[in-house]
């Protein structure tokens, strides 16, 4: 017997099982690139699960496997899951896309949702958080509040994901302060808190007085607390513990009413291919509490901005902007269309320096 | 007291003895901590050992011990070599990065060409990968007396940074979106290393994995440059006055470690992965190491070696999953199976006995 | 690009800082080398000791009890390895690599409630007035009392290696073990005793960064400095200066490719990222005249026949 055929008939086994069971408990599996324990990407998504286990209760059983790599591992974790009648699949990795696809191939029954992706099928679906738009609100903050005009950027990787950030923070601080300056600092890993924490030094000691971090551990904000007038803000968590000073405000994933949905429309029968890409609006990225280390003036101007984006009357992107090289991007009153934010990869007008390709 | 006697011969019965005896008490002493974790130790135990081999699914998890184990087996052997003459290859994880940056990039540089000749271009280009790797440390040591531990480590690291870059770069899929990693092989069908029997988990990666393991007992038990290997470990003064030349020795066991592992990297990047993207690397090269020595640095304990750890990788995630143990448990489980194995061994290599205390 | 915008001072300070946790294992390694073992389980004692002494710090609200228990943990780990190696006789690097997967895995279940707490201040030692020095003072005298205790680690190795009756036996075990013992030395239990201390360092080098670099705990937070640290003991030569050079060079190159990187300078990132590997290999080949080698008995494993 051909494998994919076994396969099909091991899920129509299951997929009868199922049925049999009609009362079953929805089986909803999550796939994590980290381990739980990372205080940042991982451990909001796992925050996001929990959730759908307090919101459904006995209807639902979740399960996940932490720490699984990309390629290969993935596609055997999944195929494991699905074998085991999980109804929808969580893949929370840009990395996992091709083994989401392969997968969900052999599994026609069973729903997928792939993190920052952006490749979809009948059952796959993909969902991402607009963080750019928490950064402009960062931004914001930042060019207000610097004194120094130099604001310092450690960013992980030069993928679009980080790219759209340093624009969104770039032009907004830009707007309020033009003779601001910003400093970017490519750590080149995911994962190394004593990097971040040379690469904040490093940044406060050639005059950053505000530091925007794009990876997920605190050492940044311990950094700034030990050189004193340094803010920071909040990455992947709210990371209040260093409120009000550094941390004055954060961006906070938030999973939970996402996973929520869809786990609900999968229960109902009426789940459907989407492409969710959420901002503030809908709840997936929260804007932490902004201390009062902030003057009032500057909070209220910060609030109304997430406000603005939230109700959509304002985009991060709107015109007139153009392009490091000084090409024109976007006119008067132009907003940036998803498609070019998606694959990000120029600086606009004023930032220095280049990204590494 | 209780000393220690010297075996003249390595016990026969004990070294088939010994990993049953190391599993079972793992399997006791894992089972005290997942019953600490608060899971039902013979459950946990049950689903780590046999749902991967008898259970439900076996029919998909068989054929993946056979992914998992290759890329581990193959590796291994190669480092197997250098290790019995003691030079201490600790960078195949770079050497298996490169190959596979090599291999694909041949394979990428045809592209949209369908050809049959790409693929033998690839496995070329991933083995000289890994070689070039391995010279680096293997010149410099000749040449300078440099030490190849340091050097192969440090090219590890080396090796992450270009695989990052590449996949940003150079290897970046121009249809993907300014997103980073390469074109996916796997829908490129002169490059993909495709299963060679459906189902069956046998890719070509895997068929090198097995010739390499026989290449290796046929070297080392036949072949007059396998005695000089064996004798550079276990006596480095008699291997000189035996004519040995150590310079040509350390050449040929970096290379040929650095091809292996290249080509591991090679079949992975090509098959089971698809892509190169900047997490490409698992540390299948730093586990090899372990599978070595726990293979006994012999062809065969190496390819068993090899599918036990496999087995403990894919048990685990559905222990994971099923259980909900964390990662972090299974992973002390590994490191507690990997003890019990280490030091179980000594039978096969002493015997214990009672004896007067005036022996020190 | 400015270069000015890099001050020299600052960066030699905080090369000191990123330093630290490799040196103070470099230390314990080349300690258990010296001995005549090998022990690959470096990464693995450091993370223990990187929970260890954050658990404890954060339960006792003392940064100094905190690397206290991180020195405890870190030997207690350790002795796992010499129950393997020493008492069970099984292969050194085998069972080195062992430890780091089962240290990895232990410290994460041992920190899961760990995560996302801050930790208790270290505060720094500032002397009022030669602190205040230009030049020196924030390179000398402006730092965490354990960036110190690395130092004087480094110099007490040195002269114990060098000077000391306790320095002679361990280095006569690990050059050969056999006429150690014929002399009636207990190369066991010397064995021992620096496997244990090399625990202990790695234990504080590990909570060097959980408590006073970063300091935050994650799961694998150590991110691969205990490779480092085994890699430096092999560019010094076993020589405790040298360990000390070799670290500050390691650092110093990290934190100089950031400062670079931050001034703009036009050399393509991934290069400087990779550069404080390539300028190790490169410094090694040029030291390669030194013909000092590695102890004689390393990593064979000693077993008193008669």
């Amino acid at each position: 017997m051909k494998f994919t055929s076994l396969l099909a008939s091991a899920a129509i086994a299951l997929g009868l099982a199922t049925s049999a069971f009609a009362q079953d408990k929805t089986k909803v599996g999550f796939v994590y690139v980290g381990p739980v324990g990372d205080g940042g990407w991982t451990y909001e998504h796992d925050k996001g699960r929990q959730a759908v286990e307090q919101h459904f209760g006995d209807k639902v059983e979740t399960v996940f496997v932490e720490s699984v790599p990309e390629g290969p591992d993935a596609e055997r974790v999944m195929t494991q899951m699905a074998l085991e009648g999980a109804d929808l699949i969580f893949t929370t990795s840009f990395g996992y896309m091709d083994p989401t696809i392969n997968v969900a191939k052999k599994f026609p029954d069973v729903k997928f949702e792939h993190a920052t992706g952006y490749k979809t099928a009948d059952n796959v679906s993909v969902y991402s958080a607009r963080f750019y738009e928490g950064r402009a609100v960062q931004g914001h903050i930042a060019g207000k509040m610097t004194e120094s005009n130099i604001i310092g950027y450690i960013g992980s990787y030069p993928i679009p994901e980080v790219i759209r950030g340093i624009n969104s923070a770039y032009v907004h601080a830009k707007k309020v302060n033009p003779d601001v300056e910003f400093k970017i600092v490519w750590a080149y890993t995911w994962f190394d808190p004593a990097k971040e924490a040379d690469a904040a030094t490093v940044l406060i000691e050639q005059g950053a007085d505000v530091i925007l971090q794009h990876t997920d551990s605190t050492a940044p904000q311990a950094a700034a607390q030990e050189a004193g007038n340094v803010i920071t803000f909040g990455q992947a968590s709210d990371m209040s513990e260093y409120a009000p000073m550094p941390r004055v405000s954060s961006i906070i994933d938030n999973w939970a009413p996402y996973y929520i949905a869809r786990t609900q429309a999968v229960m109902d029968g009426s789940w459907s291919t989407t492409n969710t890409w959420d901002g503030i609006g809908p709840g997936m990225v929260e804007i932490g509490e902004i201390s009062d280390a902030v003057p009032a003036d500057v909070k209220e101007e910060a609030l109304a901005m997430k406000d603005a984006i939230a109700d959509g009357s304002y985009h991060p992107f709107t015109g007139p902007l153009k392009k490091q090289d000084g090409s024109d991007w976007l006119a008067d009153g132009e907003t940036a269309d998803d498609g070019t934010l998606a694959g990000m990869n120029f600086y606009v007008e004023g930032l220095e320096g280049e990204i590494p390709q | 007291m209780i000393v220690l006697e010297k075996r003249p011969q390595p016990s026969r019965a004990w070294s088939f003895a010994t990993p049953l005896v190391a599993v079972l008490a793992t399997m006791v002493f894992g089972g005290v901590l997942f019953a600490v974790l608060g899971k039902n130790p013979v459950e946990a135990i049950g689903t780590i050992f046999w749902e991967p081999l008898f259970g439900e699914f076996a029919f998909y998890y068989r054929p993946q011990l056979l992914v998992k184990g290759a890329p581990l087996v193959l590796i291994a052997i190669g480092l197997s070599l250098g290790f019995r003459a003691g030079i201490w290859n600790i960078g195949a994880e770079g050497q298996y990065i490169m190959g596979a940056i090599f291999g694909a990039a041949a394979g990428l540089a045809f592209y949209p060409l369908e050809a049959w000749y790409i693929f033998p271009v690839m496995v070329f280009a991933g083995a000289l990968g890994g070689w070039v790797w391995a010279m680096i440390p293997a010149i410099l040591k000749v040449r300078f007396g440099t030490n190849e531990i340091l050097v192969s480590l440090m090219l590890v690291y080396v090796a992450e940074q270009i695989l990052a870059s590449v996949s940003l770069g150079l290897l970046k899929n121009p249809e993907g979106f300014g997103f980073p990693g390469s074109r996916n092989l796997q829908s490129y069908p002169s490059a993909y290393n495709s299963e060679l029997i459906t189902g069956s988990g046998m890719h070509w990666g895997v068929v090198a994995a097995f010739v390499a393991v026989i290449f290796a007992y046929v070297l080392l038990n036949r072949h007059l440059l396998g005695f000089h290997i064996r004798l550079t470990g276990e006596a480095p003064r008699a291997a000189r006055f035996a004519g040995v030349n150590p310079a040509r020795l350390i050449l040929f066991c970096l290379g040929t470690s650095g091809v292996l592992a290249g080509l591991a990297g090679m079949f992975e990047v090509s098959g089971p992965s698809g892509v190169v993207s900047i997490d490409f690397n698992v540390g299948y090269g730093f586990t090899a190491i372990i599978v070595a020595f726990l293979g006994r640095l012999h062809p065969l304990g190496i390819m068993l070696a090899g599918f036990l750890m496999a087995l403990t990788y894919i048990g685990g995630e559905i222990a994971q999953s099923q259980l909900g143990l964390p990662a972090a448990a299974i992973q002390v489980f590994q490191g507690m199976l990997l003890f019990f194995l280490l030091a179980f061994d000594l039978l096969t290599n002493y015997r214990i006995r009672a004896a007067r205390s005036e022996v020190a | 690009m400015d270069l000015g915008e890099i001050n020299p001072v600052l960066l030699v300070a905080s090369l000191m800082v990123a330093a630290t946790p490799l040196l103070l294992a470099a230390i314990g390694e080349l300690v258990v080398e010296k001995a005549g073992v090998l022990n690959l389980g470096v990464e693995g004692m450091m993370i223990v000791g990187a929970i260890s002494g954050f658990a404890i710090s954060v339960e006792s609200g003392s940064p100094w009890l905190g690397f206290i228990a991180a020195a405890i943990g870190g030997a207690l780990l350790s002795l796992l390895f010499v129950l393997l190696t020493q008492i069970a006789l099984a292969n050194q690097v085998a069972s080195g690599l062992a430890l780091t997967l089962f240290g990895l895995g232990f410290s994460a279940l041992m920190g899961q409630s760990y995560v996302g707490v801050k930790p208790p201040d270290m505060s720094e030692i500032h002397i009022p007035v030669i602190s205040d020095i230009p030049v020196i003072g924030p390179i000398l005298f402006q730092h965490d009392p354990i960036l110190y205790v690395g130092i004087a680690l480094t110099a007490a190795v040195w002269a114990t290696l060098k000077y000391t009756r306790v320095g002679l036996v361990l280095r006569a075990v690990g050059e050969n073990h056999d006429a150690a013992h014929a002399l009636g030395y207990k190369v066991i239990k010397i064995r021992i005793l620096a496997i244990m201390f090399g625990g202990a360092c790695a234990g504080l080098g590990g909570a060097y960064i959980s408590l006073i670099r970063v300091p935050q705990w994650t799961e694998g937070m150590t991110a691969g400095v205990g490779w480092i640290a085994l890699a430096l003991v092999v560019f010094a030569s076993w020589k405790p200066w040298r360990a000390l050079l070799g670290a500050y060079l390691f650092g110093g190159i990290t934190v100089l490719q950031l400062n670079l990187q931050a001034a703009g300078v036009a050399i393509p990132v991934e290069y400087l990222a990779m550069s404080p590997y390539i300028i190790t290999i490169l410094v090694l080949v040029i030291l390669s005249a030194d013909k000092s080698s590695a102890p004689a008995s390393l990593g064979r494993t000693f077993h008193a026949s008669h």
